[in-house]
């Protein structure tokens, strides 16, 4: 069995840093393994082009720790701030992260307000790391609904890194993948009504045209992670995840690192995508 | 030689009254927790299962149609009121049209045979339900198919839906097709999308089963498999029997509690 270090020195990776929020965390088991272990080198050239992640389990690893839900969510920060570094690292093109469900409304106030401002305090001190990564930044869903100043903080992020080629990181905000399939219909519909396009002119590319993640060239993930060991997709991007490989992982999203990221795209890299054929 | 021949026959009977009466205990039991309402089912690895079987061409999609009669039966009777299956996808047409004609014959032929007196959707009082772009379909496998659908209509016990011809985002298109020329003022609700869907006649999958191991969807109902529990046995579609469908429905039972509290917060 290739061990993960291995990989690490196999595609180039720098080495690893390790986090400073040490002090947070008190004594717990390790994390529990991912359900597919590694079993071959990662190759660089089958790397997928983009991977979308469900931030699933962090207020149930602040549970375990007995800690308050705002040290979930900080560590689920930590979290990612790893993934997109690592995922510029390997050549990923694309990540997408649920972020924000238009369902996480009905969560209790203060758990929502304490995520919001995580957000808001996250992409303050981010921005420039991600400016200097070459990191483009979009967001998907509707963000009207976010308070004014998260949603100016979002568009300035957006305006600054939009010239960024690395790695596109869209932030999937207040984002219901129905919603974004009903959005995509009312434009269309808006169309017709204004003579813009022919009902009949309607087809898969047409309706692909209006969905959010219109602001990349690679719309539909090949890879879905989520972790916390929940079985669905939970209304994230329905329609792009018609052909994405699925991996599911027991791991909380704060335990989610290095090896369970090398893990999933190693049994991304074994599985074979017939698309129907 | 005749009076072993008959009492063997006895005996064959007399173990599948016992072994059909076993299962209802076991399906009384199930029921004592939530049974799903609808499941839907990815029928992958027929193929898989004719290499591995050393079978000829076409007999993976032959044995996978006698495993689709059988769960459907075990489905039934263990109360779940809805059954969809992928029987074949629009992305399946660019297969090898050798396959492809194959695989249409044995459908025109299964279609025939479904509504027949002594099949399975007579003796359950099955409404069969087509759902898919039938357009792309030959003409006798067509109106074999809407054949079917006047002839089951009455039947209200259970509905089996087939999609052909089907993937999720051509029927989504095809809903906002339809939306669109519906509301021509160009404003459009969820309720409209809903109602323009192939798939409008059932609610929501709660389980969506792709069998082979595989974890992907495929096109397959994405819109109304966005909160489904999904699942993935490592059984070839033709391997799949009684205890995977129980093993299903207890997962389903040990995380039901939570679907419905979120399902309740969102009403």
């Amino acid at each position: 069995m290739v061990s993960s270090l291995q990989i690490r020195v196999g595609l180039g990776l720098p080495e690893p840093h390790r986090s400073s929020s040490v002090d947070l965390i008190k004594q717990v088991p390790p994390p529990p393994r991912a359900l597919s272990s590694a079993k071959h080198p990662l190759l660089r050239e089958s790397m997928p082009r983009h991977v979308a992640v469900i931030m699933d389990g962090n207020r149930r690893w602040a549970r375990m720790r007995g800690l308050p839900v705002g040290s979930g969510y900080e560590a689920g920060l930590g979290a990612l701030r790893r993934m997109v570094e690592l995922s510029s690292n390997l050549g990923i093109r694309v990540l997408t992260v649920f972020a924000f469900s238009s369902d996480n409304w009905f969560r209790p106030k203060v758990e929502v307000d304490v995520l919001m401002a995580l957000f808001d305090r996250g992409l303050r001190e981010e921005l420039q790391n991600l400016v200097s990564a070459d990191v483009r930044i979009s967001v998907i869903g509707d963000s009207s609904k976010l308070f004014n100043s998260l949603q100016a903080l979002l568009a300035n992020a957006i305006e600054t890194t939009k010239k960024n080629s690395k790695l596109h990181l869209i932030i999937a905000v207040n984002y219901s993948g129905r919603s974004d399939v009903v959005q995509a219909c009312q434009k269309l519909a808006v169309k017709v009504k204004d003579g813009v396009i022919e009902p009949g002119a309607i087809d898969e590319v047409a309706f692909e045209r209006e969905l959010g993640t219109n602001c990349t060239d690679f719309p539909h993930p090949d890879l879905l992670i989520r972790t916390s060991g929940e079985l669905r997709v939970s209304n994230f991007l329905l329609w792009q995840l018609a052909h994405t490989e699925l991996y599911f992982t027991e791991s909380l999203w704060p335990d989610f690192g290095e090896d369970e990221f090398l893990q999933a795209l190693s049994s991304f890299q074994e599985r074979q995508r017939r698309f129907g054929c | 030689m005749e009076r072993n021949t008959n009492s063997s026959n006895i005996i064959v009977r007399l173990f599948g009254s016992w072994v059909s009466y076993m299962r209802k205990c076991l399906f009384q039991v199930l029921s004592v927790g939530p049974v799903p309402s609808h499941l839907a089912f990815i029928l992958d690895g027929n193929r898989r299962y004719a290499r591995k079987w050393g079978l000829g061409e076409g007999m993976g999609h032959r044995a996978g149609f006698l495993s689709l009669m059988t769960l459907m039966k075990y489905c039934y009777e263990l109360g779940v009121k809805y059954i969809t299956v992928y029987a074949f996808s629009i992305d399946n047409f660019k297969r090898k049209p050798d396959e492809v004609q194959g695989v249409m014959d044995l459908m025109l032929e299964k279609i025939e045979g479904l509504v027949k007196e002594e099949s399975i959707v007579n003796q359950y009082g099955v409404r069969v339900e087509f759902v898919g772009n039938l357009k792309l379909l030959s003409e006798p496998v067509r109106n074999a198919a809407e054949k079917a659908m006047r002839i089951t209509a009455h039947n209200n016990r259970a509905i089996l839906l087939i999609a052909v011809a089907y993937t999720s985002t051509d029927e989504i298109a095809h809903a906002a097709h339809q939306s669109c020329l519906d509301r021509k003022e160009g404003v459009i609700r969820l309720s409209d999308v809903e109602r323009h869907m192939y798939m409008g006649v059932a609610p929501d999958p709660e389980i969506l089963v792709r069998t082979s191991g595989e974890t992907r969807l495929s096109n397959f109902l994405l819109w109304q498999t966005s909160s489904s529990l999904l699942s993935s046995p490592k059984a070839l579609w033709p391997e799949m029997g009684l205890r995977h469908l129980v093993w299903l429905v207890l997962n389903f039972q040990r995380v039901q509690p939570y679907l419905d509290t979120t399902k309740k917060k969102l009403l």
